[in-house]
């Protein structure tokens, strides 16, 4: 499950070393807005050692390339497939330059396993995100508030107003396509009540995940991803109950006063199928 | 004269400065010297190969750099000494 995802920047071997000591799903090595022009050659090339040296078994490794626009792009794909990191993730993604770097993909290492996580920040790709979802090796989307904030000329707030259909239309593509959304980051690194209050309404709105930028934010964001106990107790009460009343023929129900249906039942098994995997709960506990 | 650099002398990095030189020298000036000096000479030494012991002198300014640190730091420099023109 990819519930937190860790940018670090591209160039800091401190940083580099220690990867796996943060307690999140995935990191993602930046060789983008992280690091300066003069030093993308060097990033790149200490990533690429890093990824070669280090197994980091714990989490999953990502790099956010430079853009498929720029000069450095066709180095950073090159040099990246060789060092086999789990993901690219491309920034400025639209249908076409995720197009184009399948088909770079193809022309370099046609059986690469590489997955792409494309970076939705404009409002071309956030009106293209429902084909970008369903194209090869697509595996999920982040959505990048702010630079969509700046393609549309708007204001970033805490409330996040301003981006609500965006992160709506990213999530509803990812779940139609069965693939993983991220929600952009919060970028106010001390404030712990707004990050959790704006992860709160990511994963209502059916975000699986939220990128940080700070390590300070991965336990936030990792609980809000994670299902609760309280969840998890109540979905083994409706899974119970719906299954003892389906042997009996019956259809809905009603626990505690609310309706019980197919979908909220589908619902409870998903969440905790989550568990499970999570190792939160397990199936053998209700027998 | 012909010159490259890359790093820097932050902790855990390392800091690589390559000049034109009649031979393929290096030198090594590393805060873990007493532990790892034939460690980093290895990777040093390594890499240099791989570009056929170019005319350079390498200096090798170390903060304490992981193995693959130094190596990328060196092959950074390298690659940009070439490319300069």
């Amino acid at each position: 499950m990819r519930r937190s995802l860790l940018f670090l920047p591209g160039n800091n071997p401190a940083i580099l070393n220690n990867a796996d000591v943060f307690d999140c799903d995935c990191v993602i090595f930046d060789l983008e807005d992280a690091v300066s022009i003069d030093e993308k050659d060097a990033a790149r090339s200490l990533v690429v050692q890093a990824l070669k040296t280090f197994e980091h078994t714990k989490i999953e490794r990502l790099v956010r390339l430079n853009g498929v626009d720029t000069s450095l792009f066709q180095a950073d794909l090159a040099a990246l497939l060789e060092a086999k990191p789990d993901g690219l993730m491309i920034p400025k993604a639209t249908v076409e330059t995720i197009t184009s770097v399948n088909q770079q993909i193809d022309a370099l290492d046609a059986h690469s396993s590489i997955l792409l996580f494309p970076l939705v920040e404009s409002p071309k790709g956030i009106l293209e995100v429902q084909t970008i979802a369903i194209l090869p090796r697509v595996k999920g989307i982040l959505f990048g508030g702010e630079d969509f904030a700046q393609s549309m000329q708007i204001e970033r707030t805490k409330e996040g107003w301003e981006i609500f259909t965006a992160r709506s239309l990213v999530a509803m593509a990812c779940k139609a396509a069965n693939i993983d959304a991220f929600d952009t980051p919060f970028t106010d690194t001390f404030d712990e009540v707004g990050l959790r209050k704006d992860a709160l309404l990511a994963k209502q709105l059916g975000m699986s995940g939220k990128a940080c930028i700070h390590p300070n934010q991965i336990a936030v964001v990792q609980a809000v991803f994670s299902p609760s106990e309280q969840a998890i107790f109540q979905a083994r009460r409706i899974v119970k109950a719906f299954e003892e009343h389906q042997k009996q023929n019956k259809g809905v129900f009603s626990l505690d006063g609310k309706m019980v249906d197919k979908p909220i039942y589908e619902r409870a098994k998903h969440l905790l199928e989550e568990a499970r995997q999570l190792g939160l709960w397990r199936e053998s506990d209700e027998k | 004269m012909k010159r490259s650099y890359c790093g820097s002398f932050a902790s855990c990095d390392c800091f690589v400065e390559i000049t034109e030189a009649s031979t393929c020298t290096y030198t090594i000036d590393s805060v873990v010297d007493v532990f790892f000096h034939d460690q980093i000479e290895q990777v040093i030494v390594n890499v240099l190969h791989e570009f056929n012991h170019p005319l350079i002198h390498v200096k090798l300014t170390d903060k304490g750099a992981f193995d693959y640190s130094i190596e990328a730091r060196l092959r950074t420099a390298l690659e940009r000494y070439y490319h300069e023109t």
